[in-house]
């Protein structure tokens, strides 16, 4: 996405001077960019994921910086920790771009906070009125129950997550349930966002050499490439579920025959898109990827101007093996 | 509802069939006993008339939603089943229903005889009661479309593991004339409403394939000779009047074949025989492809009683008017397999008659041609054996045909499942139709596990799209599939379909270009006529 007063590209794909980026996932924050501007909270997940030796600079939430006359700023997105939307105000007009985004709130992102604005372009992940996420709370408690009914069972609960975000969202859902262990991948960000200053639950680094004993009956978080990899298959009484919200469909839940699959998501739902937009009073809307088609439509017909913009972000949330998410040790 | 909807989530997630014993177990230890004769009735598809239309059910959604029905059907196609697309968009619940299977299924009784405006109460009531998936269940039972991937033999294990109840009996149970409201979830295991000394079968002899020269069995002479049928394996009990049809997988399938119950119904001995059952007309013994449309029908119908006749031939007979036979020799035994035969032309029951040879030639000779018998090869058996139980070595031995075979190329591929869930190991081939290529089979065995990993490499390297679990790959890798037969079909998209196709061998000295074409694969149905 270009800024064309500006001269700079929004979470690009090609390799551009300037990239502002929402948040560190790879399908928006990708390798190859001359410069890089992003918000306080994503600088150093950006600088661990794509290099350390990038000229990058950050913002803090709610800060203004002119960029050849538009003035940007990094508004809190929900969706993971350093996720923002970008806004951007040209001659009086006001665009905002989500990113990613949720809009329900979880104990570990600042919430997601709506900005007026004249046009707002937004994701549409799960823009089917078939998605509707419930509180944390209820989640939180399903999870949990899993896990000390597995702990009966003699069984380790492995969870699969992407390994940012997700995968803090889901050891901040069980902290205090049981000891958490977590693959190599997951272990690097944890240190990467708590040296930033954030605070995490504890979690402890697993590899292949770590004791079984250590895992049994507690909690095991790997990134989704690992789903049917030795290394998952060498646990013993492994439980395995998935998280996300594609999990809200059997089908998909079906689909990779795993123990459980909860419905864990970092987008918005279909009430949250649609509160979303509602509340930036935005007289155009574009709609970019997911349900991109049906939510344009009827945002149409319930009388707010929008049209579909295509782009390549992903929309799978964690249900795909990512090549950029491969481990980088075993 | 909600341990109904516990169970059935954990049955729909797990592949393992261990997990999904446990977790059927787990329930027949706490559900109350009502609900666990509605699981059993439901799991093997007796389940009451749908009372209330879904058409019905979708235009109540609308209304409550208030969503355009093209978003309703945007959203259908995402998920792909109307019972859970209702139960997904309609809004959370805020009453709570304790309401147990029992009593939905009660409910459901009495909802048929009720006005629409009626029914749409009720439905109204139980979607503002229930959470997503019991809801999803619950439109299921009413749509009139419950479905389950448990079969009879996995539902009779777990109730055999939980009860300590033999499954064989079991199976007969639950196969049994009973409903719900007049037998108890005890009885039901018990088998009060059976008499299961009446069905109970015998454990099948088996054999091993040959693997020797025939000759080196000695004096051919002892030995009974026979084609070695392909059809159902089964056993056909007749004791006390009442007939009973046992496949070889411990199914009860007396029902899909009442001409072979009428056959025997009203012959004056009792007995138990072991046989095949074919389809067979005029006398000719037609191929599988054929008998597979007389399998798993609920309901056998006049026109396909016609179409696919079916004849039960006779192997051996276990038991003789009440006494067990099967330790006499098989040519003692056979003897009273004649009392049975009626006039061979007529019945549809026949003998599989021992061979006439002179020598090991003649035998030899004799499986060359075995194929145009429709048989799949021959049964070498001591005429001195007795009925063994399970798979003994020495006496018995099968000796089939050789393959027939093709070479194809891959062109789908998908993950295993349990231990082979890491590697690409289920295969698609195809062969060429003109300048298309036409998938012919599908083989999940026959390479080792050093090969599986060298395909899954390529298929990984090579997946041109993404089906679901299936992988597109580029056609490449050229193999040749044996099979035991090969008829027209039209269930399959070549026109041809092979019985029990597998990988040969790999052949990596081949190219795409000298697979075979849907010509010359016709061309083998010619030949095997």
């Amino acid at each position: 996405m270009y800024c064309i007063p500006g001269n700079f590209y929004l979470d690009p794909w090609g390799k551009v001077d300037y990239a502002v980026i929402s948040h560190g996932h790879a399908d928006h924050a990708r390798w190859g960019m001359k410069h890089y501007l992003c918000v306080d909270d994503s600088k150093a997940i950006l600088k661990h994921r794509i290099g350390q030796d990038i000229s990058i600079e950050s913002l803090p939430y709610g800060i203004t910086k002119t960029i050849n006359g538009v003035k940007l700023s990094f508004h809190p997105a929900g969706h993971i920790i350093g996720s923002a939307q970008i806004r951007l105000e040209y001659k009086g007009h006001v665009t905002v771009f989500t990113g990613d985004y949720k809009t329900n709130a979880d104990s570990l992102t600042i919430p997601f906070q709506p900005v007026k604005c004249h046009t707002f372009i937004t994701e549409s992940t799960f823009g089917l009125p078939i998605y509707h996420w419930q509180e944390d709370s209820v989640i939180q408690q399903q999870m949990q129950n899993w896990v000390y009914s597995n702990q009966k069972q003699n069984k380790t609960s492995v969870f699969v997550g992407y390994s940012l975000g997700k995968s803090q969202r889901i050891m901040s859902l069980l902290d205090g349930c049981a000891p958490m262990l977590v693959h190599n991948a997951i272990f690097q960000l944890n240190e990467v966002i708590r040296n930033s200053g954030m605070k995490l639950p504890q979690a402890d680094l697993w590899q292949a050499t770590t004791d079984k004993n250590l895992i049994q009956n507690n909690i095991l978080i790997v990134p989704p490439a690992l789903i049917g990899s030795n290394m998952i298959k060498r646990i013993p009484n492994a439980a395995i579920a998935l998280c996300s919200g594609w999990m809200q469909v059997r089908g998909h839940r079906r689909w990779q025959a795993v123990d459980a699959g909860f419905v864990v998501s970092d987008h918005a739902d279909w009430n949250g898109l649609i509160s979303a937009v509602k509340a930036t009073e935005a007289e155009q809307v574009y709609v970019t990827h997911g349900y991109q088609e049906t939510f344009a439509r009827y945002l149409n017909e319930i009388g707010i101007p929008a049209a579909e913009v295509k782009t390549e972000y992903g929309t799978k949330e964690d249900t795909e093996t990512n090549a950029t998410e491969l481990p980088k040790s075993a | 509802m909600k341990q109904f909807a516990a169970l059935i989530q954990q049955l729909e997630l797990t592949n393992k069939t261990n997990a999904k014993i446990e977790a059927m177990v787990q329930y027949f230890t706490t559900a109350p006993d009502k609900d666990k004769l509605w699981l059993i009735s439901l799991f093997t598809g007796k389940r009451p008339k749908r009372p209330v239309k879904t058409t019905l059910m979708k235009e109540w959604c609308l209304e409550i939603t208030n969503l355009p029905e093209w978003l309703f059907l945007e959203s259908y196609s995402a998920v792909g089943d109307l019972g859970e697309t209702l139960s997904l968009l309609l809004p959370p619940p805020t009453q709570q229903s304790n309401k147990t299977l029992s009593e939905v299924m009660q409910d459901l009784k009495v909802l048929k005889n009720f006005s629409d405006e009626e029914k749409k109460t009720y439905m109204l009531k139980a979607w503002d009661s229930f959470e997503t998936h019991q809801r999803f269940l619950i439109n299921k039972l009413i749509g009139g479309s419950f479905r389950v991937g448990v079969s009879k033999k996995l539902l009779v294990n777990a109730l055999s593991k939980y009860s300590g109840v033999e499954s064989n009996q079991l199976m007969h149970s639950i196969i049994g004339n009973w409903t719900v409201d007049d037998i108890t979830f005890d009885d039901l295991i018990e088998g009060k409403h059976i008499n299961y000394d009446n069905s109970k079968p015998y454990p099948f002899c088996l054999a091993y394939a040959l693997d020797k020269p025939a000759n080196e069995l000695g004096n051919v002479q002892n030995w009974q000779i026979e084609y070695k049928w392909d059809g159902i394996r089964g056993q056909l009990i007749k004791r006390d009047n009442a007939v009973f049809i046992w496949s070889r997988g411990e199914e009860l399938v007396t029902k899909q074949f009442p001409e072979l119950v009428e056959a025997v119904q009203d012959l004056p001995n009792s007995f138990v025989l072991d046989g095949e059952i074919l389809a067979m007309k005029d006398a000719n013994v037609l191929q599988f492809n054929d008998l597979q449309k007389r399998l798993n029908r609920k309901n056998v119908s006049k026109a396909l009683m016609a179409e696919v006749p079916v004849n039960f031939r006779i192997y051996d007979i276990l038991e003789w008017n009440g006494t067990d036979i099967r330790s006499e020799a098989l040519v003692i035994r056979q003897k009273h397999i004649n009392a049975i035969l009626i006039s061979e032309n007529q019945s549809a029951i026949s003998q599989s008659y021992g061979l006439k040879v002179n020598s090991w030639e003649d035998v030899t000779a004799l499986r060359e041609e075995a194929r145009s018998q429709n048989s799949e090869g021959l049964m070498l058996k001591l005429k001195q054996s007795p009925y063994h139980t399970g798979r003994i070595k020495g006496d018995w031995w099968k000796w089939k045909v050789d393959p027939l075979s093709i070479d194809a190329v891959l062109i789908y591929a998908q993950k295993g499942s349990g231990r082979r869930s890491a590697y690409y190991t289920d295969y698609t081939f195809a062969v060429r139709d003109g300048d298309k290529l036409v998938t012919v089979a599908k083989a999940y065995s026959g390479l080792t596990n050093e090969e599986i990993k060298e395909v899954s490499k390529f298929v990984t390297k090579n997946a041109t799209e993404k089906f679901g679990p299936v992988r597109t790959v580029k056609p490449e890798l050229v193999f040749e599939i044996a099979f035991e037969g090969i008829a027209l079909s039209n269930r399959h998209k070549s026109g041809v379909a092979l019985r029990f196709p597998r990988i040969a061998r790999w052949r990596k000295d081949k190219l795409v270009s000298e697979i075979d074409d849907m010509d010359s694969v016709k061309l083998l149905i010619a030949a095997n006529l």
